[in-house]
């Protein structure tokens, strides 16, 4: 009989060599005679480990990795195939702490199923949610939807289930389904990870989501970063329109549900939802002004769901196991589970899906083993480019929306990005600065020329040019970018700013490099001499 | 990268057909140009703007405006290199400088050979594998100054 051996075709796993192993494996199994299936799946999440190699054995799958290539002849010598000892052997999969500790419902396939196989999505419980909205009534779906107390998982936390009502009760000849792929901030990749390894969990989703709402027509905006996510998507979409599952008869449900998935074009700001918008109709990505909301007028002027693309993928565990089911989970008015992303300086970088309440000490020592460089960790940024940095004594705080707005952070969509204690957090505030003065739309004043007069102030303190005035100038510039920008771009980018400067004023008070020149003629010389024009 | 054609007007003329009926269809025929020259010539503005019924300013408003499209055309490859807070964590600040150094280009600009092209990007969606790099759509994770000569130079061996 054939064995099954699973070498992922994550990107992040090909980043590491995955594909040079499953050749290597493809290769040594025939030379050898061997008789095995190779599945490329989705990855576990567990990328310290990547390359993971699986085999399925009489007692379940057992992992082993980081594989090299020059590693697979010695694990097919020591009998991996049968589930054999090695020094890179980990055991079941399953019984791996860091995914055992785990409550996996919207990545419950991920890294276990060949992504592209619609059998095994079925198999492995895929469009059950499906078939039962399909015995319901659009409300009653909305309402599911509603009592899951699903919120959106790109950042702004809104109750997804509101959002569906407003598109469900307003006529109009046309309505949209638009995923929000555009997963830019720094530190995340859950996105990607879904459509690289269970992209059919996020065509059911819209299309529960189209006939919630009676849409028609669904698009995905995927980031052009990840070119292997928009190829896995395209080719699932095209087998989900060849078994029925999309198309003018969805499910032989007689309903109409078309899906495409588009590209963007390397703009962070496509990630806020009215710019996105504008880019699927082909313009530049600059945000408009709410109202009105998309759910009214959004895509081509028509009523249009936005939603992030872990919230989609999440509807149809909703939906299948019941409201109840997965409200059950977390904490407060967070329900359900949270993706956090690992990410950055640390030792067990990867996804953890649990329920929201976790605290941050839990995920980056439980789950993350600390720092990669092993040394002590100085700061950590939730929530993307936007987010705050905490310092180590916020690492109490518990994983929840509100539990992060209290002590003016941003949960975001759940990355964690930690540095050890060489970080200069005046050179982080400063990259805040330039980073949105070179993704801001442009629409707005207070965003557009706020951000590089805010590389500017920042450049001044760092140099130690009046200090106290030029820290003062800066809080209130971040004040009125807060107040004054028309989306969270400009409008939280003080966010990681302040933080910075609140939690590490010693960062921002060193001496600074102009001080020294200023106090040795030599070095000032020196300089003259180098730049002719002076 | 290393499969890219020539410009060809009538080639670009083929593709923006294909795809001008799609409702926004702005966005899918400047990646498909892109995809198949590199980069979108000057001259295709005007056969966008007459196939879509849009001004110049408009077609060439939304080229500028993202970071993706080019008006020139790339080096034989591409390396992208990831400048966001992950892998700031991770040192790819000391990485850039050691590329920049060794090929004697900065962020942004091409080899005086032609081989080569060093972008910045802002997250590559591999941050529990920083720093990350993209060379011609590969991915790779844990990238030293070391495994980022490597790289430069087999894709260069390779031309």
């Amino acid at each position: 009989m054939s064995v099954r051996v699973y070498v992922p075709r994550d990107s992040a796993a090909l980043s590491v060599g995955a594909e040079g192993v499953a050749r290597a494996i493809a290769s040594e199994a025939s030379s050898r005679g061997l008789d095995i299936t190779l599945v490329r799946n989705g990855s576990r999440g567990m990328f310290w480990l990547e390359p993971l190699v699986e085999v399925e054995t009489a007692e379940g799958r057992i992992a082993y990795g980081p594989v090299s290539r020059e590693a697979v002849a010695g694990l097919f010598e020591a009998g991996f195939l049968e589930g054999k000892a090695h020094a890179l052997s980990l055991g079941p999969t399953e019984e791996i702490p860091y995914l055992k500790q785990q409550e996996r419902l919207t990545f419950a396939r991920c890294g276990i199923v060949d992504p592209l196989s619609l059998s095994e999505y079925v198999a492995h419980s895929g469009y059950r949610g499906l078939r039962q909205a399909l015995t319901l009534e659009p409300q009653a779906i909305v309402d599911a939807v509603k009592t899951s107390g699903l919120r959106g998982r790109g950042g702004a936390g809104f109750p997804t289930g509101i959002k569906w009502n407003t598109v469900l009760q307003t006529e109009a000849d046309q309505k949209y389904i638009c995923c929000n792929a555009d997963e830019g901030d720094s530190g995340t990749y859950a996105d990607r990870m879904i459509m690289e390894g269970d992209p059919f969990v996020l065509i059911e989703g819209m299309t529960i989501a189209a006939i919630a709402v009676k849409a028609t027509q669904g698009y995905i905006y995927c980031r052009s970063e990840y070119p292997h996510a928009f190829r896995t998507m395209q080719r699932a979409i095209a087998t989900a329109y060849e078994n029925g599952y999309l198309g003018a008869n969805v499910a032989g449900s007689g309903k109409r549900f078309d899906l495409e998935v588009r590209l963007g074009a390397g703009a962070y700001i496509c990630g806020e939802e009215t710019s996105m918008l504008e880019s699927l109709e082909g313009r530049r990505g600059q945000i408009r002004p709410k109202p009105p909301l998309p759910a009214l007028e959004g895509l081509f002027g028509k009523p249009t769901v936005v939603n992030n693309l872990i919230s989609l993928a999440t509807v149809p565990i909703i939906l299948d196991k019941g409201a109840d089911y997965y409200r059950d989970f977390g904490m407060g008015r967070s329900r359900g589970t949270l993706t956090i992303q690992l990410a950055g300086n640390i030792k067990h970088g990867g996804l953890v899906e649990t329920a929201f309440g976790m605290t941050l000490h839990d995920a980056i020592y439980n789950f993350g083993a600390g720092t990669a460089t092993g040394r002590p960790l100085r700061a950590v940024q939730v929530g993307g480019p936007l987010g705050a940095y905490f310092p180590a004594s916020f690492l109490d705080t518990p994983l929840d929306y509100e539990a992060f707005a209290a002590r003016k952070g941003m949960l975001g969509h759940g990355g964690i990005v930690v540095f050890d204690d060489t970080v200069d957090l005046a050179k982080q505030a400063r990259f805040a600065m330039e980073f949105c003065a070179i993704e801001s739309c442009g629409k707005c004043t207070p965003c557009r020329v706020g951000s590089t007069r805010g590389v500017e102030v920042i450049d001044r303190i760092i140099a130690n040019q009046n200090r106290t005035q030029n820290l003062r100038l800066l809080d209130d510039l971040c004040e009125l970018m807060l107040d004054g920008s028309l989306c969270a771009l400009g409008g939280l980018i003080p966010l990681p700013v302040m933080s910075a400067i609140r939690h590490f004023p010693e960062d921002f008070d060193k001496p600074g490099p102009t001080s020294p020149a200023l106090l040795n003629p030599e070095v000032l010389t020196a300089d003259r001499e180098k730049n002719p024009w002076r | 990268m290393s499969n890219m054609q020539a410009w060809d007007a009538d080639r670009a003329q083929a593709r923006i057909r294909e795809l001008e009926h799609l409702p926004g269809a702005l966005l899918p025929i400047l990646h498909a140009l892109q995809e198949e020259f590199g980069y979108i010539d000057p001259v295709a503005t005007p056969m966008i703007a007459s196939a879509l019924n849009l001004s110049h300013a408009e077609v060439h408003g939304v080229i500028s405006f993202y970071h993706d499209f080019r008006h020139s055309a790339p080096g034989k490859h591409l390396l992208r290199i990831c400048r966001a807070e992950s892998c700031q964590s991770m040192g790819c600040d000391a990485l850039i400088q050691h590329v920049e150094k060794r090929l004697g280009v900065k962020l942004g600009e091409t080899t005086p050979d032609q081989s080569l092209t060093v972008e910045q990007v802002f997250c590559l969606g591999n941050c529990a594998l920083s720093p990350a790099v993209m060379l011609d759509g590969q991915p790779y994770g844990r990238v030293s100054p070391n495994v980022a000569d490597f790289l430069i130079d087999s894709a260069r061996r390779a031309q």
